[in-house]
């Protein structure tokens, strides 16, 4: 048993060591290192907890059972998930941080003298505030991100589900935790509790339905930021510093990154939010949709036009993700390196389904971090680049966004591909994208279509080269 | 007059949001993934307070309904621990830079 001065110091240390863990994700030279802090944080974490509680009753055993059960699935799910499946994983995780808020919550709200915070039905005032935020926030960030893991993974549409009055319910289930949390702080009845808890799960799932599928990077991101701030309402009932850093921690990087991710679709955050983008633009542009003609080509023309280029820009977005077309697009540009051609990659904040969705991908496929551009890294770039190859992106690319102030992605950043002087886009069919609109670029001088698998088309321009 | 406990850590609290916000914006764009998932294990630092749960039942209840949640969130919080590092180890082992012989 050690002193509750002495874990503390401990439990701040650790949470000195998170923050490093995060400083450490500067570059990938010093990452690394930075994991190994978080995990040695942790460690202390887990070891003083044990310690400070000095009472080894029989309880431990199944302590020691249920932590080695987690930590098997665990790693288990680590080593055998495919990079490809990242964002769904991520979703998955952040739901059981959640629930384990929820949980802890539970746990204080029965046996509040376990965590000193009074007797049943008669818990400190400020303590009950903090234990119904970390299990509210815990049960939205729970249900939330189930529904996002559902969508990810395809077993639910990805399309929003709005219906009428959806706003008007939300915000009423609102203010009710508002006045459930008053009523539960007031009464100390567990009735109140247990509805304050019901009724927050609902509101998760209800929140994230209408949220498409290609807004999933803010979605994931916010359910990131929650899943943070349930941990520190959790931190602040056990008056636990390192659960109140880390929570602050990971609260803020969670909406810096949403924050990231809707300037990158040029949206407001609660544009995002209220969801519904793309199901309802869809109906008033095929209005004016007329036919245009577009020149397609196959592998041999494509291959053709990148052996005589001098420079090539890959731009890779969700639908390599899908097609699995990394390795095949490594390949690809390891046979233009061989022909002395200088490649790069640009990748836009929003491709893919999370943010640097795209840079895991490539790093599987080996190729290079150094080649991989930023969008305002590259963007100048295109104009002087012979080849732009568009592969599985979309929207990121249509010029459509600094043109036309009707249109709905207007003043989104795009990558300028139609400076290149020829734009390879590789794609299934002529289909809009997420968004709803038509790309202008299809129709473009300089743009070949090649419409095919992107990782069959890639392995056949590669043959051809 | 006494300062009560929670504005220290309230204090702590505000100061992390801070540090948060600069050290994240300092991450490089292409580490989004991966900070991510380590912040996913780090939040999981909650397996404390399950840990406290699970331990609180006596030799005469160990499975009284407060430790029962601690047991479960222990091993959601393990899930979470063990998968988000191992899996952050792996992403990062994955970056490489180019080499210098091609």
């Amino acid at each position: 048993m050690i002193s509750a001065n002495l874990s503390a110091i401990f439990y701040l240390i650790s949470g000195v060591l998170f923050i490093l863990a995060l400083r450490g994700l500067s570059s990938p030279e010093t990452s690394r290192q930075g994991n190994f802090f978080g995990i040695l944080g942790m460690v202390i974490a887990i070891t003083v907890t044990f310690l400070s509680i000095g009472n080894f009753s029989s309880g431990l055993i199944y302590v020691l059972i249920f932590l080695l059960i987690g930590g098997l699935i665990g790693a288990f799910i680590a080593y055998k998930i495919p990079m490809t499946a990242m964002p769904e994983l991520v979703a998955g995780f952040h739901s059981l941080v959640g629930l384990a808020a929820v949980f802890v919550a539970i746990s204080a709200f029965l046996n509040p003298e376990a965590f000193n915070l009074g007797t049943p039905g008669n818990i400190k005032l400020g303590s009950l505030i903090e234990m119904s935020i970390g299990a509210v926030v815990g049960a939205i960030t729970f249900s939330g991100s189930i529904i996002a893991f559902l969508k990810l993974q395809g077993i639910m549409s990805g399309s929003p589900i709005t219906f009428k009055g959806q706003h008007p319910l939300n915000a009423l289930i609102l203010i009710s935790i508002i006045i459930l949390t008053y009523l539960l702080c007031s009464t100390q009845s567990s009735n109140f509790f247990w509805i304050l808890l019901s009724v927050s799960f609902l509101i998760g799932f209800l929140l994230i339905i209408p949220i498409g599928g290609a807004d999933m990077p803010v979605v994931i991101s916010m359910l990131n930021s929650y899943s943070g701030w349930a941990a520190a309402g959790i931190g602040f009932t056990l008056e636990n510093t390192a659960l109140i850093i880390t929570g602050a921690l990971v609260g803020s990087s969670g909406a810096i990154l949403s924050y990231i991710m809707c300037k990158g679709m040029n949206r407001s955050f609660f544009n995002v939010i209220l969801g519904g983008f793309g199901a309802t633009e869809q109906s008033s542009s095929s209005l004016h949709k007329e036919q245009r003609p577009v020149k397609s080509g196959n592998a041999e023309d494509a291959a053709f036009l990148m052996k005589n280029a001098s420079s090539v820009i890959i731009v890779p977005g969700y639908g390599m993700a899908v097609a699995q077309a990394q390795h095949a697009l490594r390949e690809m540009v390891d046979t233009l390196k061989k022909n002395d051609i200088k490649v790069s990659y640009a990748i836009h904040p929003v491709a893919g389904r999370m943010p640097g969705h795209m840079n895991v991908l490539l790093a599987e496929a080996n190729v290079p971090y150094d080649e991989v551009f930023e969008l305002e890294e590259i963007n100048n770039d295109f104009a002087n680049a012979d080849v732009a190859f568009v592969i599985g992106a979309n929207d990121v690319t249509n010029p459509v966004a600094k043109t036309d102030p009707q249109s709905p992605i207007y003043g989104m950043p795009v990558l300028d591909v139609e400076k290149c002087k020829s734009v390879l886009f590789v794609k299934r069919s002529l289909s809009p994208g997420y968004a709803g609109i038509d790309n202008d670029l299809f129709y473009r001088e300089n743009t070949l279509m090649l419409f095919a698998d992107a990782k069959k088309m890639t392995e056949d321009i590669t043959k051809n080269i | 007059m006494e300062i009560d406990p929670f504005i220290f850590r309230l204090s702590i609290f505000i100061l992390s949001i801070f540090i948060g916000y600069y050290v994240v914006w300092s991450v490089t764009p292409s580490l989004h993934t991966p900070l991510m998932s380590v912040t996913n294990a780090i939040s999981s630092v909650i397996i404390v307070g399950a840990i406290i749960a699970g331990l609180a039942g006596n030799s005469d209840g160990i499975f009284i309904s407060s430790s029962i949640f601690g047991f479960l969130a222990i091993s959601l919080a393990a899930i979470n621990i063990f998968g988000g590092f191992l899996v952050t180890q792996r992403m990062l082992a994955m970056y490489k830079k180019k080499k210098k012989d091609k």
